[in-house]
């Protein structure tokens, strides 16, 4: 087994903050759904969904003294909405799970194998 | 034994050695070090011994040997499985061959090198190399950019493989159709970089690119080869038999295609220089694939490519025929190059005129496509409009990347 980590990021095209919960509500039911398929199958880790990019701090402390900033670390337009954490045998069977979610979020997700022997997971 | 001979046999069994130990050490990079090791002996000691009676196997088994070594010098936590592993497959027999075609190592190793996780061209130069055998220097030539660039796609290839766990397995019969598409499509791209290399990379490569060739043989002869291997593997995919005979018919009209480094049109081509066999073999695989009668654009392609090479010469060509199986392929696979090949065996039936009317809505889709201003070109000369058939034929040649398709066009351009 490996752990992937299957991002969705938001690049303020979708305008999710312009939806009202009436028109979003299918989504959240569609993400439960695709969880409980995780959780059923032995597949999940660890999932979560994020605030808003405006709700990050970033902090530096590799020169010393730690820093404090408002916001994100870069200006990329682009950011981290939410993720799951999965297991899986391969990537195929990571990528299948991923198309899942994909559909479910209404996003385009992200398949990242995590580092390290997970052969014993 | 001459060593021409010794490459022939290296690059037929290459795919099949690492295929094997990769199934075996679960560790791609492994079974392709130690193949290598293994055909280091084998190129000492054939010459002098004389090739083995099954050199797959010799080699296989020296391969392994070699990985055993490796293993217990870097002192791996994983040796003792790894030899195990090596040890209990030395012990029992291979499968038989009929015990199901689906099983084949080398059927495993193509899907993996032709993944979609994989960037296309990443494919392309993973397959070359490790089921064609070619080396990484000649896959950089024949693609015409610098051997340290080859070999990075190699290698980023080989390491995604390995850190998202890319599956060693034939897929599921569900994503099975999706995924030899996926193949196919690696090896049509192969072999048309070998029968009509674009030549376009070469000006954008290092110093060390080779200079744009017409005719790169090596890899179409490639691709003919490791299409018979999955036509061999899976025998009742009519898709895969269609890609063989395409690749049969257009390779049967080679040595007339390219007359001192001048492209040579079907029509204008010498038909005696055709090579039979090929046209024989590509006729009957197409006949198989009407009988199993499902058809898909490679098959289609070939049929077409079959009624040319029925037509002793140009002007017996059944031209609706074609315009027939271009009505189908649009169906199966639409899109504007279908519409312009379709448009050209229009204008055969029905004249240059209409040919031209089909032609020019295309103009957006295709601006940038050297063989639309070239078909352009052609049917305003057939017409006598030689202003616009000049200023098509300027463009054609300024966007071909093929020298012997650009000495073709600037020779017509020339004769207006």
């Amino acid at each position: 087994m490996t752990m992937y980590m299957l991002s969705v990021h938001h690049d303020g095209t979708a305008d999710f903050e312009s939806k009202t919960m009436e028109e979003l509500q299918p989504v959240f039911e569609a993400v439960d759904r695709f969880n409980s398929e995780l959780q059923e199958a032995g597949a999940w880790v660890f999932a979560g969904g994020l605030e808003p990019i405006e709700a990050s701090t970033t902090v530096d402390n590799t020169k010393g003294q730690a820093l404090v900033v408002d916001g994100p670390f870069s200006e990329s337009k682009e950011f981290l909405g939410g993720f799951w954490v999965i297991k899986a045998d391969d990537l195929d069977a990571a990528l299948d799970w991923a198309q899942r979610g994909s559909a479910a979020c209404a996003g385009k997700v992200e398949v990242r194998p995590f580092q390290g022997d997970t052969e014993s997971l | 034994m001459s060593v021409p001979d010794l490459t022939d046999v290296f690059r037929a069994e290459h795919g099949r050695v690492v295929a094997t130990l990769a199934r075996r050490l679960g560790d791609l990079d492994l079974a392709e070090d130690a193949t290598a090791e293994a055909l280091l002996v084998a190129v000492e000691r054939w010459p002098v011994d004389g090739v083995p009676p099954n050199p797959g196997a010799w080699l296989t088994t020296v391969a392994g040997n070699k990985a055993l070594d490796r293993i217990r010098r870097e002192g791996r936590r994983d040796a003792k499985e790894a030899e195990a592993s090596l040890m209990a497959s030395q012990l029992v027999p291979e499968p038989a061959p009929d015990a199901g075609p689906i099983e084949d190592d080398r059927l495993r190793l193509l899907f993996t090198c032709c993944h979609p996780a994989l960037a296309l061209e990443n494919r392309v130069a993973l397959t070359l190399r490790l089921l064609g055998g070619l080396s990484v220097a000649e896959i950089a030539h024949a693609f015409l950019v610098p051997e340290r660039t080859m070999e990075q796609r190699i290698t980023r290839a080989k390491a995604k493989i390995r850190q998202a766990h890319i599956p060693y397995r034939v897929p599921a019969s569900a994503d099975l159709p999706g995924r030899v598409a996926g193949v196919l499509a690696v090896l049509y791209l192969v072999f048309n970089e070998g029968y009509l290399p674009s030549g376009m990379v070469s000006r954008t490569a290092g110093p060390d690119a080779a200079a744009p060739v017409a005719v790169k043989s090596e890899l179409s002869a490639e691709a003919i080869r490791l299409t018979r291997v999955v036509a061999g593997l899976l025998p009742e995919a009519p898709e895969v038999l269609g890609l063989l005979a395409l690749m049969l018919l257009t390779q049967s009209r080679s040595a007339a295609r390219v007359v001192d480094g001048v492209l040579v049109t079907l029509d204008e081509q010498d038909r005696a220089l055709w090579d039979a066999e090929l046209i024989d073999e590509g006729h009957a695989l197409v006949r198989r694939c009407l009988a199993i009668g499902r058809p898909g654009p490679y098959q289609l392609q070939a049929a077409i490519q079959a009624v040319h090479c029925d037509a002793v010469d140009v002007s017996m060509t059944d031209w609706s025929q074609i315009v027939a199986l271009y009505d189908q392929l649009r169906v199966v696979a639409p899109g504007p190059v279908v519409d312009l090949n379709r448009a050209v065996a229009v204008a055969e039936l029905a004249g240059a005129s209409v040919g031209l009317d089909l032609v020019t809505p295309l103009a957006d889709a295709l601006d940038g496509y050297h063989a639309f201003h070239a078909t352009r070109a052609d049917l305003l000369r057939r017409i006598g409009r030689i202003p616009e058939a000049l200023a098509a034929y300027d463009r054609a040649i300024s966007l071909a990347g093929n020298p012997a398709e650009i000495a073709w066009l600037t020779r017509r351009r020339d004769s207006l």
